[in-house]
């Protein structure tokens, strides 16, 4: 490592290292977008690898340890084998869309890396500039917009399939990130208040006396929550819901055109764990006790810094995958609208009760946060203690349906004729099932578009049949 | 038609620069010229594609082309709203109602109404000619200040361009924003009214009902997928082969094997196999073609 002369931030009002990267020539961009490109394929192939293990552990079982050490090298080895697999275009699917669907997911995914602060201010080749590919005065809001072009990917994928689990796994993508997005857009607001800037850079420079999420804890958990949702994973990952839709919007697709949707779901992953780093986590900067040591947020040390948080982040997300079972679709925009939404609402508008306070009269902070903390404490302790509207729900449940019952020894009913002894065989006559042909006869295919769809060739007997 | 004018709007914008008074730099300059027909293509192939699908996906490319022409010159903020707004908020609720009705609803060819696609090529005409003489009058007197000049004319010296927009909103152009807020809201309204469907209080079960009344049916476990013959939801089941005889790979060694077979007896002498096949292809002229009870294969 070459010895690293940080430039202070400080000469611009923010603290955005967008004139220190404006003096980048040509070829240090272009070293830069190479880097972070190969950092995030690298990165997926870690966190593929790291997921496995970990949920492994978690379920007592190995993982992955048979290629390379550790089994580092598995999930090159499955890359290499998706990437050489026969990428199949259903019949009815669209085309064009089809195969621009994971282009749509992928490019955006890659984008908004490039804003993402992974360092300080270091010396590279000779050059001062920062660890941080572009920095936009509007970087967060450019982050939204990538992750608001990434959907596309994902429902035009489902509909293009032509196929009904795909559709509706476009439906449910479609339906839920634009929902999550509001979420997480309205968690970012509390931020920008504070930080008064959008630049992702100036926002981790103006966290140097206390990260954000001491700050603003209740939009650090709104973006927890919202975060999981945007990125599809479990226990959010209704749009591929492999017990309900087969695998969802991605069924229909194969080869490295299914790898461009994988590869973009870990990398949106590592995107909003890095977001939420530089957002609420102080970003580059060292965490206590390293802090103390002043060089700890100097020069490449940084990226040590950033990148353990960021890791820290991944683990929960497998750490959620192991542990949480999906939730139900309703139950889960019901979440987003009733309660993500509404408690941000009423979140920004205490911060920046609160920032107004602070900035135009002579209280001092302390004063401000007891005027309007009491109040807040007060109507929270009064809502905890509201009595209950007894919900009938929980009641009636002997006004069961239909049939008659008996008591257990709990007191509960049970329906007599319901009954089973243990070990009971249901056959057929009592459920009503119905049981497949058995001598597999190949049913008469409809009439589509006025021709008989072509099928096997009947077998004898069927022709006897008919 | 709207679509084609918005498209147009920045080009009429760009024909009616001074280009004495403002510099305009050669990559804003290729930038409109690639962005400018991108986002005219867009207009064009939205009216003209037959899937209404498709139709949505131009109208996002013009709307793209758009946030980057805003981006091209300078107002980032302006650039990256439009794409998070219309591109990712409007255009994706438009692909979500379209996507429900069905890949192979493309628009039909026949006439409905005679003389009416005449008619809405002469009106569409004159609305362009209408709005694009009333936006090229607008603009004529207009001097062209640039981007810095006009961020601080409004948010002040040395502000961002946030700051102007927000200025500007919330002060000259108040009434007009809190109007469209109302209108809005009354839409959201009007929508939750349409859809909502009323319930006599009680009719819609919790989750919890649901569970108890499931779990007191008698089948706890949803009924197994078509093509699956599985008569029980215990794992000590095991599965029948064709013949009727028992395929005892089907069971795990660690159910306890008394259980299972008291299953299999319990279901064989209630009912055979046999006999089911039999009732299905009496023709096909299996000897033990004699039983028909139960009723069993349907």
């Amino acid at each position: 490592m070459p010895p690293t002369e940080p430039v202070p931030p400080a000469a611009q009002p923010t603290g955005s290292v967008a004139t220190l990267l404006a003096g980048d020539p040509v070829w240090l961009m272009l070293i830069k977008a190479v880097v972070v490109f190969a950092l995030l394929l690298l990165l997926t192939l870690f966190a593929i690898w790291f997921e496995r293990k970990v949920v492994g552990r978690m379920q007592h079982r190995p993982g992955p340890n048979w290629n390379g050490p550790f089994g580092l090298l598995q999930s090159i080895a499955d890359a290499l084998k998706l990437m050489f697999k026969e990428g199949m275009i259903p019949a009815r699917a669209d085309k064009f869309v089809f195969i621009a669907a994971p282009l749509m997911i992928a490019i955006p995914a890659f984008l908004t890396f490039t804003l993402i602060p992974m360092g300080g201010p270091v010396r590279m080749f000779g050059h001062d500039t920062a660890l941080q590919m572009t920095d936009l005065p509007v970087g967060a809001l450019a982050i939204l917009a990538f992750a608001s072009i990434g959907v596309y990917g994902i429902v035009l994928g489902g509909w293009s399939s032509g196929s009904t689990y795909p559709l509706l796994g476009g439906l449910r993508a479609a339906a839920q990130m634009i929902s999550y997005e509001i979420a997480m857009g309205l968690s970012f607001v509390a931020v920008f208040l504070y930080a008064g800037t959008l630049s992702t850079s100036a926002i981790v420079y103006q966290q140097e006396s206390g990260w954000y999420i001491w700050l603003l804890p209740v939009s650090f958990v709104i973006y927890c929550v919202s975060m999981v949702g945007e990125v599809n994973r479990a226990p959010f990952d209704m749009a591929e819901a492999e017990g309900e839709l087969v695998a969802g919007f991605n069924t229909e697709y194969t080869s490295m055109r299914f790898g461009l949707f994988f590869l973009a779901e870990y990398i949106n992953m590592i995107n909003v764990s890095a977001v939420a780093t530089t957002l609420f986590l102080g970003g580059w900067r060292a965490p206590w006790p390293f802090s103390l040591w002043d060089g700890a947020n100097t020069g490449y040390w940084t990226l040590l810094w950033f990148f353990a948080k960021v890791l820290i982040f991944m683990f929960v997300f497998v750490w959620l995958r192991g542990t949480l079972p999906r939730i139900r679709y309703d139950q889960f925009m019901k979440v987003g609208w009733k309660v993500l939404v509404p408690v941000s609402l009423v979140w920004i508008l205490l911060v920046a009760t609160a920032r107004v306070l602070n900035r135009s009269t002579d209280l001092s902070t302390r004063e401000v946060m007891l005027w309007m903390g009491i109040p807040v404490a007060v109507l929270l302790i009064a809502l905890l203690l509201w009595p209950d509207k007894k919900k009938p729900d929980d009641e009636d449940l002997d006004e069961y349906p239909d049939g008659d019952y008996t008591v257990d020894e709990h007191g509960h009913p049970i329906p007599v004729d319901d009954r089973l002894p243990a070990g009971t065989a249901i056959g057929q006559t009592t459920t009503g099932y119905p049981v497949p042909p058995l001598n597999l006869k190949v049913p008469v295919p409809p009439i589509r578009n006025g021709a008989r769809v072509s099928t096997i060739a009947p077998s004898p007997t069927e022709q006897g049949d008919t | 038609m709207s679509v084609l004018l918005t498209a147009l709007a920045p080009a009429v914008g760009y024909l009616a620069e001074d280009p004495v008074t403002v510099v305009v730099t050669t990559g804003e300059k290729i930038a409109f010229w690639v962005l400018g027909p991108l986002s005219l293509l867009g207009g064009v192939g939205m009216i003209f594609a037959k899937n209404a699908v498709h139709s949505a996906l131009w109208l996002v490319l013009t709307m793209l082309s758009l946030g980057c022409i805003y981006l091209a010159q300078q107002a980032q903020f302006l650039g990256f709203a439009q794409i998070i707004v219309y591109t990712g908020a409007i255009m994706m609720l438009f692909l979500f109602v379209l996507m429900l009705t069905g890949r192979e609803s493309s628009d039909s060819v026949i006439e409905v109404l005679r003389g009416q696609r005449v008619a809405a090529l002469l009106v569409g005409i004159g609305f362009v000619g209408i709005l694009a003489t009333g936006i090229i009058h607008a603009v004529r007197g207009l001097t062209v200040v640039g981007y810095e000049t006009a961020v601080a004319s409004t948010g002040g010296a040395g502000s961002t361009e946030m700051k102007a927009i927000a200025t500007t909103l919330f002060t000259d152009f108040l009434f007009p924003f809190e109007l469209t807020s109302a209108l809005l809201i009354t839409a959201a309204l009007g929508a939750m009214v349409l859809a909502h469907v009323e319930k006599r209080p009680g009719e819609k079960k919790s989750q919890r009902q649901l569970v108890a009344i499931r779990m007191r049916s008698g089948r706890m476990s949803p009924l197994p997928g078509p093509g699956v013959f599985a008569t029980s939801s215990s794992n000590a089941t095991p599965a029948l082969l064709p013949d009727g005889t028992i395929a005892p790979e089907s069971v795990s060694a660690l159910v306890e094997q008394s259980e299972s077979r008291r299953v299999v007896e319990r279901y064989r002498a209630d009912r055979s196999l046999t006999a089911i096949e039999s009732a299905e292809h009496q023709q096909s002229g299996r000897p033990d073609g004699t039983a028909d009870e139960g009723g069993v294969a349907r």
